[in-house]
């Protein structure tokens, strides 16, 4: 492709453009508000996949068990990109940054010059890093055609090993029981979602897991993978048993696709350094999505958010300095998971927090529980089945509401009044 | 193909064709018109796709659900005609309708 858009020497404006590495739910967001907030000139948007944009939260549930077609999973229509001028390179990667160039080394050879560089490479499961890893049956989740591979072992009479109870592993657990195969979850803590989620949530999920027929073995250390002929049969734990499989799933985390800037020497470590902005260290360069870490104004401090919500907001942050428009409100992060019939909806962060107020009944299932600071300030919420907190919830974080434990508590006090 | 008009708070009118079985917020997503964010890709889980159906299309578009009715309570601008747009879903019935957005969606 020509490294001379239309109009590159036009009024001596440089038409190099916006130049956007990766095409997950943060590429593909920040080119339509790019455009919807009034950018026109060049967009190259350079994706790995063979796919436009699309959405993964579906991945783990309507696509595994095959209700949602692509036209469902798209983000938006092929059409839009034509429609809107935004050129994509699929199928490559951005393989190098020369930033005294401005330019980008793709993986197929080719180079493309930047005005701003934004970086939406996202992140990759963690591996196991355990004998027998490699094995044909150890899976992963990231992308559609994971997604594809693990539906091909989804059927009545397989069972499926998950080595990790966040996530990613107890959507794939409720969804290989929709399909009718078996599923052990395998988890190293003392509690399934023990790194996202308070006691009492995990209790009750975990409970709901196990009333649907999934085996959930807590405080299991793994050993290793063991097969025969290089395809995984069996999950060895360091206690000695034996789970016996037809496939595994590794779901223990994801980590920052970040080596890019890092080789540029861009801010990094735990994620690309990124501002309320989403610029990196260097002025022309944005980062957003899973691949940064980035102040959380509420919380004071910094932290890497692997959600939708966030690569969405900080898409626009990254938009916004770039067009020139006043940055966007800061957003309470905010998460969500589907389960069974359960709609998991959570609204802040629980850092440090002083007590865990429920609110509602986890037998009934609908209920929230609202975690608070020493101060009765509202950290965060998770809610169960229960939209109205969860809503309730996130405007007392956003707006650093105290709140009386007894108030929460208290079903027949309308959170309404306490939040608007 | 039906027909939708979207009107933006400033009165910016964005008249399209969107597929039967679509819904009201994926034809604003699809087709660039801002004011529509759209977060969880149409869960009903984040309240971000937040419109004011026109008063004569109000009986055709139906009753939010529990889910969608808790959700819009909670809104800042919520209106009697509130609707969140990824609960619409089009058919040759809606062919003409109207909606608008609100000035923000948080």
């Amino acid at each position: 492709m020509s490294q001379d858009g239309p109009g590159r020497n036009q009024a001596g404006q440089d038409q190099a453009g916006i130049v956007i590495a990766g095409a997950g739910h943060a590429g593909g967001s920040v080119v339509a508000f790019l455009r919807q907030y009034g950018w026109k000139g060049r967009i190259t948007l350079v994706g790995e996949e063979p796919l436009l944009p699309y959405q993964r939260p579906p991945l783990s549930k309507a696509w595994l068990k095959r209700e949602a077609t692509a036209d469902n999973l798209a983000l938006r229509p092929a059409r839009f990109y034509e429609q809107q001028r935004i050129e994509t390179r699929l199928g490559t990667r951005v393989t190098a940054i020369d930033r005294a160039a401005r330019e980008v080394h793709l993986a197929d050879g080719g180079t493309l010059p930047y005005d701003r560089l934004v970086l939406a490479t996202g992140a990759s499961p963690r591996r196991l890093g355990l004998p027998g890893a490699e094995m044909s049956g150890v899976l992963a989740l990231r992308s559609a055609a994971d997604a594809d591979a693990l539906a091909a072992v989804l059927e009545p009479g397989r069972r499926l090993a998950i080595i990790g109870g966040g996530y990613i592993g107890l959507e794939v657990a409720a969804s290989a029981r929709a399909l009718g195969a078996e599923a052990v979850v395998i988890e190293r803590e003392a509690r399934v979602l023990a790194r996202v989620a308070g006691t009492d949530l995990s209790a009750m999920i975990e409970a709901r897991h196990r009333a649907e027929g999934v085996e959930v073995l807590l405080d299991a250390a793994v050993e290793g993978i063991e097969g025969e002929a290089g395809a995984a049969q069996a999950v060895r734990l360091r206690d000695g048993r034996r789970i016996a499989c037809d496939a595994v799933l590794v779901g223990i985390g994801a980590m920052p696709n970040e080596a890019l800037a890092v080789e540029c020497g861009l801010e990094a470590g735990g994620g690309i350094t990124v501002d309320l902005a989403a610029r990196t260290s260097d002025p022309l360069i944005y980062a957003i999505g899973d691949c940064t870490r980035r102040p959380l104004p509420l919380y004071g401090r910094e932290a890497r958010l692997e959600s939708v919500p966030n690569a969405i907001e900080q898409a626009k942050q990254a938009a916004a300095d770039i067009c020139g428009r006043p940055p966007p409100v800061p957003e309470v992060p905010w998460f969500w998971s589907d389960q069974y019939d359960l709609r998991l909806q959570i609204a802040g962060l629980a850092f440090d927090p002083a007590e865990a107020v429920l609110r509602g009944s986890p037998e009934d299932g609908s209920f929230a529980v609202f975690h608070l600071a020493a101060d009765h300030r509202v950290l965060a919420v998770e809610a169960v089945n229960a939209p109205a907190d969860f809503m309730a919830g996130r405007i007392l974080v956003a707006k650093a509401r105290q709140v009386a434990p007894g108030l929460l508590h208290d079903s027949a006090v309308p959170l309404k009044e306490l939040a608007i | 193909m039906p027909q939708v008009t979207y009107i933006e708070h400033d009165g910016t009118e964005h008249r399209i064709a969107l597929e039967a079985g679509k819904s009201v917020m994926q034809g604003a997503v699809d087709n660039a018109i801002p004011g529509i964010d759209a977060d969880c890709g149409g869960e009903c889980a984040c309240a971000t796709c937040h419109v004011y159906v026109d008063e004569a299309w109000l009986a055709q578009c139906g009753t939010p659900g529990e889910q969608e009715a808790s959700m819009l309570s909670f809104a800042a601008t919520a209106a009697p005609n509130s609707r969140l747009s990824c609960q619409i879903t089009m058919s040759p019935a809606l062919d003409g309708l109207i909606v608008r957005m609100p000035e923000a969606q948080h």
